[in-house]
């Protein structure tokens, strides 16, 4: 029998929610699994580890991206933006406000998903029907609230940004 | 489902990239998206020891337009070929099947260049590069070459490659201005891998069809060009019957049983979907024309 | 007047920390705890033997690896039989690792620890097992032919064989002027959560203590299993139930392997370990549902009453039976829907097969059930050439007849007695939500442009809030705050909101000022679990009569401060005072701080309590003898029998003339689950039911090989809907209270998914002109039935025509 051979750590520095994090890691580790073991941010859930629910979405640069199929040390040239980074519970964002007034969500496992991945996708697309937002959502998997209060969250989330928008807009308060 | 250990390389370089490679590569394999691979190292289901990660390899993420195709290079992830005006532009085919890989959350990290490599007979992106004609970019330390993708899908999952060469880029040809372009595939769930998916390229000369092709998806072992024009040349399109295409068709599948549907089911719906895209495509074909009469 | 709290569709109080990632699930805890993963059984069955450890020994953060030969005493045992029965006379259970022999593909073999997981899987990797494979049972027509056996000590695979009779089936048929068989079939589906199982163990060795985090439907029952098989006091065990990421039934099985091996190891290791179930695992090692085989014989009279029923059906329960037979005892009462049978009779035989176990699934039976009577409703419209809903209508239980007492025994071993629920009405709304009666023209309206539609319908009955008990515990503090604690747990089902609501009403707080804690052993030691829609019924009737002793006690304490009569009191927004003198008044925190005497101040609102605060009576001492200190109270809800709510769905479905893909363009739902606490919650609850009716329907199946092997096991190939699969619900309710409770409530968390298989059924057969006879239906499988009807095998309706295609 031999000596177990310990396996190479990396140095790895990922930026998450505009804070650099460090951690010595293999390179196997997944992103997933570096934001919530390592840096110890834990509402990125993991569904499957196969990309194909949706739980751990994260935003890269932005763009919503499977946390569970990317790996940490290749995350280092991007910024990673996780549910925590979209608001708090004093300050919610528009879309995680949306959730709680639309009844959006159950048992919260797979929100975290959608919330990124409806972020971003209102980022460009500010004003969707009800067709377009349910096809938005059609890559996450939930299994409690059979998606319909989602669609509406969607929809709730685009009116409260456009609200917020309006109120900071040139036009607010003019007419006073 | 956690991946087993692996020896990570990130070169900087396609120079570096290929060299270890080289030393590497029968054991290894390239990671550009993880879209495909990802899930399959969490599911150990393949535990390479060497990962050739070329996410930092300058030079890849190219995606251009020339007079007679559309290059995209192997870190353009499939979203950006997916939302570019000038592919659009000079592809619009491009667009209207990358929309159906997969989510858009996938195709946000996905390469259109590593979708091709995967050489899945489910994929989408072999399926186009072989209704185009188009063109495999390799490079590896024994130098550069170019296979054409007639050459480069070997079976399923399989292909040209060997295990020190790189894919640095694909090219599709652009079609003519005659020649319009449809596809279509049915899945189970939406996003999901298709049951059958047909891409179309109808040319339309002087009122009748003078060429229609189509390549398909989950239907045959390697994608390939199956020419009906045959069942259809000389027709004005808005006359023709295309299931006269239907034997072609049939003869050209070689659709298999799974989980999901039997042989059967999929030669049929790739028959109906046939049908479709070779409408579209060869109104697409007029509609273009009519354009630019305009 | 406090705001009306029952009834109000608030937005949840757990939201704003989910939506912001604050939830505290399983794998969120326990961050530097070792990680457990198991070498689990290729085959379906084989003989384990040898197990070869050598290889994973170099394996850099190993800590141990057992295997069964290492579990000591009752850990090395069979995991209990939860649910023992007079007719399962051949009941099974696992070993928590296998001892000599594997029953399906995911067993486990042998437990690995290790610092993290992505190690200890490298070892499992590592570790050969070598196996002698046994021919595998696979599927309920093998299971039923008994040639192969799954346990060789069980003749014909039959785990449980039972019989119910109500009247003289035999005789009834005869005498039927009209009797029909019908063939069906279900496949099995799964529960699957979002998040899977998981366990995480501490050993505090300072107290020689056990504390367990699992995502679990009952922390009580796994705090008791755990202490019974390593042999502790209860009181050295606790049992707590996080944030869960979705149950849906599959974690009301307990103790898991898991559950046993996790506390055990974390206990002889002096450590913290964590067991989180991977995707694969949960596949091919929790548990699934549905999978039987019925056959319907009906006798009826010309205008479509049920004379006679009779049921026979075989149930897969898979390889091992932890929890009981209840699935197949639902099947086999809750089938009866809202309709009188005429004389019935219910025999099934439960089965095992070398598949992954079979336990309750959101609907535990009713939809297999509820599948077998609607399409017999149906056929008996067909055969008759009258209207689906007429003849429904002619055989339902009316009002009138309530209670209606059906002369069978229920799951809970208690008479099947309907208590309310107004069937006719709930027929009439559905009707007119969905446009029954405007179909046909729809139809023809479609039919021309070349599009081939169909109606569906189907009717169930659920009974609800079963026994034995649940129990609420209030306590208000100096501060106001009022602290809520009930034992049963939460998976999404919005209890923090709900029972706050029930509090904030009986009590006459503001909602705001209500705290509730749920699934922890240590706030509420009695409690059952979370499964049977029984949350809201149990704990809530609970909670309401806890808050009422509080309520009680707080204008028993005012009345004497005040020096008024306590039915002069009233509680509004935390304040009692006075009716019709509202500054007459003391808060109820004030009134906390009064029920506690104190020696000691602890802050400026507590001096008011101390023992030279106040003037008082030298011959009664500070807590009177049939009192006790603070405002609090606690009581249990134990009802005498189930509540039986119900409810209706139609669904318009379309169907593509060549390539037979199945769209649901609209589904519509009437239910009565009597008053809603929070009808916001309970819409969801409906959504969400829907749609897992929807991926049982269309999607879901698990597949497996002749040789036992899932060959589905991923989110790639299980189709579990995605939004683009679920179509836009319609609702509408009822609200029959229940005569049976305080709050006169029914459960509503499982009725979405009943009768969905039976509906889309329903429609196809309408669009199509033949009967669907097994579900779920892909388009594969619609496009080889319609080929075989063209070729004469399946006969196409007798009056299709009659019924839904004539315009009137």
């Amino acid at each position: 029998m031999s000596e177990p051979v310990p396996e190479v750590l990396l140095d790895v520095t990922v930026t998450v929610n505009d804070v650099p994090r460090h951690a010595r890691v293999p390179a196997r580790r997944l992103l997933s699994d570096f934001l919530r073991h390592d840096v110890g941010l834990t509402g990125t859930h993991v569904g499957c580890e196969h990309g194909v629910c949706g739980a751990c979405t994260v935003l890269v640069d932005g763009a919503p991206v499977r946390s569970c199929l990317m790996f940490a040390v290749t995350a280092q040239a991007h910024r990673v933006a996780t549910v925590e980074g979209l608001g708090t519970v004093e300050a919610m964002g528009p879309v995680q406000q949306a959730f709680t007034e639309c009844h959006g969500l159950q048992c919260g496992f797979c929100t975290p998903g959608f919330v990124t991945t409806v972020t971003a996708y209102l980022e460009d697309h500010p004003d969707p029907t009800a067709d377009e937002a349910r096809e938005a959502i059609s890559g996450n998997l939930c299994r409690c609230t059979g998606y319909q209060n989602i669609v509406k969250s969607v929809l709730r989330a685009a009116e409260i940004k456009a609200e917020a928008s309006a109120s900071e807009g040139p036009a607010a308060g003019s007419t006073a | 489902m956690k991946p087993a250990p692996f020896v990570h390389h990130a070169p900087r370089t396609v120079e570096e990239a290929v060299e270890v490679l080289a030393r590497v590569g029968h054991d290894g394999k390239v990671l550009a998206g993880g879209q495909s691979l990802i899930p399959i190292l969490n599911m150990r289901l393949a535990s390479p020891a060497h990962l050739v990660d070329v996410n930092a390899v300058s030079g890849l993420d190219d995606l251009t337009v020339t007079a007679d195709a559309v290059r995209v290079g192997a870190l353009v992830r499939h979203a950006r070929l997916e939302h570019d005006q000038v592919v659009y532009g000079a592809s619009p085919l491009l667009r209207r099947v990358v929309r159906h890989v997969a989510h858009p959350v996938i195709r946000n990290r996905g390469t259109t260049v590593g979708s091709i490599v995967h050489a899945d007979p489910a994929g989408e992106m072999p399926a186009v590069l072989a209704l185009t004609g188009g063109v495999v970019e390799v490079a590896s330390a024994r130098g550069a070459r170019e296979i054409p993708c007639h050459d480069f899908f070997l079976g399923p999952m399989e292909t040209a490659l060997e295990p020190d060469e790189l894919a640095v880029g694909v090219r599709f040809p652009l079609f003519g201005a005659t020649t319009g372009t449809a596809f279509a595939e049915r899945a189970r769930r939406h996003g999901d891998y298709a049951l059958a998916g047909v891409a179309a390229a109808v040319a339309v000369e002087d009122g009748v069809v003078s060429s229609a092709r189509l390549s398909f998806v989950s239907v045959t072992d390697v994608p390939g060009i199956l020419d009906v024009t045959e069942a259809c040349r000389g027709q004005a399109p808005g006359e023709i019957d295309w299931s006269a295409c239907d034997d072609l068709v049939r003869e050209h599948l070689a659709p298999e049983d799974d989980i999901h549907a039997t042989a059967e089911y999929r030669a049929m719906l790739a028959t109906q979907l046939a049908h479709l895209v070779l409408a579209e495509a060869a109104t697409d074909a007029v509609a273009a024309q009519g354009d630019s009469a305009a | 007047m406090t705001t009306q709290m029952f009834g109000a569709p608030i937005r949840r109080r757990e939201d704003p920390r989910l939506v912001t990632g604050g939830g505290r699930y399983l794998d969120d805890l326990g961050r530097g705890a070792l990680a457990a993963a198991f070498v689990r059984s290729p085959h379906a069955h084989a003989k384990v033997v040898d197990i070869d450890v050598t290889d994973a020994l170099d394996v850099d953060g190993l800590v141990a690896i057992y295997t069964h030969e290492d579990l000591p005493g009752r850990v090395g045992e069979p995991l209990p039989l939860l649910i023992p029965h007079p007719t399962l006379t051949h009941g099974r259970t696992q070993y928590a690792l296998a001892k000599d022999e594997v029953n399906h593909v995911g067993e486990p073999v042998v437990m690995v620890v290790a610092r993290d997981r992505y190690l200890a899987e490298d070892a499992c990797a590592r570790i050969r097992v070598d196996y002698q494979p046994l021919p595998p049972v696979v599927g309920l027509e093998a299971a039923r032919t008994g040639d192969l056996l799954v346990h060789e000590d069980v003749p014909g695979n039959v785990a449980a064989h039972m019989l119910q009779e109500v009247g003289d089936v035999e005789a009834a048929l005869a005498a039927s002027p009209h009797v029909l068989d019908l063939d069906l079939a279900i496949e099995r589906s799964a529960c699957m959560p979002l998040e899977g199982k998981g366990v995480y163990a501490r050993w505090d060795a300072d107290r020689d203590e056990l504390r367990i985090y699992s995502s679990t439907q009952t922390s009580t029952g796994v705090r008791a299993a755990v202490a019974a098989k390593l042999g502790m006091p209860l009181a050295k065990v606790e049992c707590i139930a996080p944030d869960v990421g979705g149950g849906f039934g599959v974690k009301i099985n307990h103790p898991w392997p898991e559950e046993v091996l996790v506390p055990w190891v974390a206990k002889t290791l002096g450590t913290e370990v964590k067991w989180v179930e991977d995707r694969r695992e949960h596949f091919i090692s929790s548990a699934h549902e549905r999978g039987q085989l019925q056959q319907v014989r009906v006798g009826f009279d010309d205008d479509g009453r049920l004379l006679a029923l009779d049921v026979r059906f075989w149930h897969d329960n898979g390889a091992y039976t932890p929890y009981g037979i209840i699935v197949p005892i639902i099947t086999s009462t809750q089938l009866l829907g809202p309709y009188k049978p005429g004389a019935y009779r219910c025999e099934f035989w439960s089965l095992y097969t070398n598949t992954v176990l079979v336990t309750p699934y959101r609907g535990a039976g009713r939809p297999q059930g509820c599948f077998a009577m609607e399409r017999t409703m149906d056929a008996i419209a067909d055969e008759l050439g009258l209207d689906r809903t007429e003849v429904r209508a002619r055989n339902f239980i009316l009002p009138a007849d309530m209670p209606y007492d059906h002369g069978l025994l229920f799951q809970d071993g208690r008479p099947l007695k309907y208590d309310s629920g107004d069937f006719p009405a709930t027929l009439e709304k559905l009707k007119a939500l969905v446009g029954w009666d405007d179909f046909a023209q729809y139809r023809m309206e479609a039919e021309a442009a070349g599009r081939r539609v169909g109606l569906g319908i189907g009717c169930y009955v659920e009974g609800t809030g079963v026994g034995p008990y649940e129990g609420g515990h209030i306590q208000v503090e100096t501060s106001g705050r009022v602290n809520v604690s009930t034992g049963l747990t939460s998976q999404g089902q919005g209890h923090e909101t709900a029972f706050a609501q029930v509090v904030a009403q009986e009590l006459g707080v503001p909602i705001e000022d209500v705290f509730v804690t749920t699934g922890d052993t240590r706030r509420m030691p009695y409690a059952v679990g979370t499964f049977a829609s029984r949350a809201a019924v149990m704990s809530g009737n609970a909670i309401a009569l806890a808050a009422r002793q509080v309520r009680a006690k707080a204008l028993r304490i005012a009345a004497d401060a005040l020096e008024v009569a306590a039915d002069d009191l009233e509680i509004v927004d935390g304040v009692v005072r006075v009716k019709g003198a509202p500054d007459t008044q003391m808060s109820l925190g004030t009134v906390s701080v009064m029920s506690n005497p104190l020696r000691y101040a602890f802050d400026e609102a507590a001096q008011a309590a101390t023992q030279f605060a106040h003037g008082n009576d030298p011959d009664r001492p500070p807590v009177a003898e049939d009192d006790e200190p603070g405002l609090e109270g606690r009581d249990f809800y134990s009802p005498t029998q189930a509540t039986f709510a119900n409810g209706m769905h139609a669904a318009i479905v379309e169907t593509d003339p060549v390539t037979a893909e199945i769209r649901i363009l609209r589904y519509c739902v009437v239910h009565d689950c009597g008053p809603m606490i929070n009808p916001m919650i309970v819409e969801g609850q409906v959504h969400g039911g829907v749609a897992q009716g929807v991926g049982g329907a269309l999607y879901e199946r698990m597949v497996y090989d002749e040789s036992g092997q899932l060959l589905n096991a991923s989110f790639m190939d299980f189709l579990m809907p995605y939004a683009s699969e679920v179509p836009h619900i319609e609702t509408d309710h009822l609200e029959t209270p229940s005569p049976l409770n305080p709050l006169g409530i029914k459960g509503a968390g499982e009725a979405g998914c009943i009768p969905v298989s039976a509906v889309i059924a329903s429609a196809i057969s309408d669009a199509e002109g033949f009967a669907i006879t097994s579900m779920p239906i892909s388009p594969v499988e619609l496009w080889e039935l319609r080929r075989r009807h063209e070729a004469g095998e399946i006969p196409s309706l007798r009056n299709h025509d009659a019924t839904t295609r004539k315009p009137r």
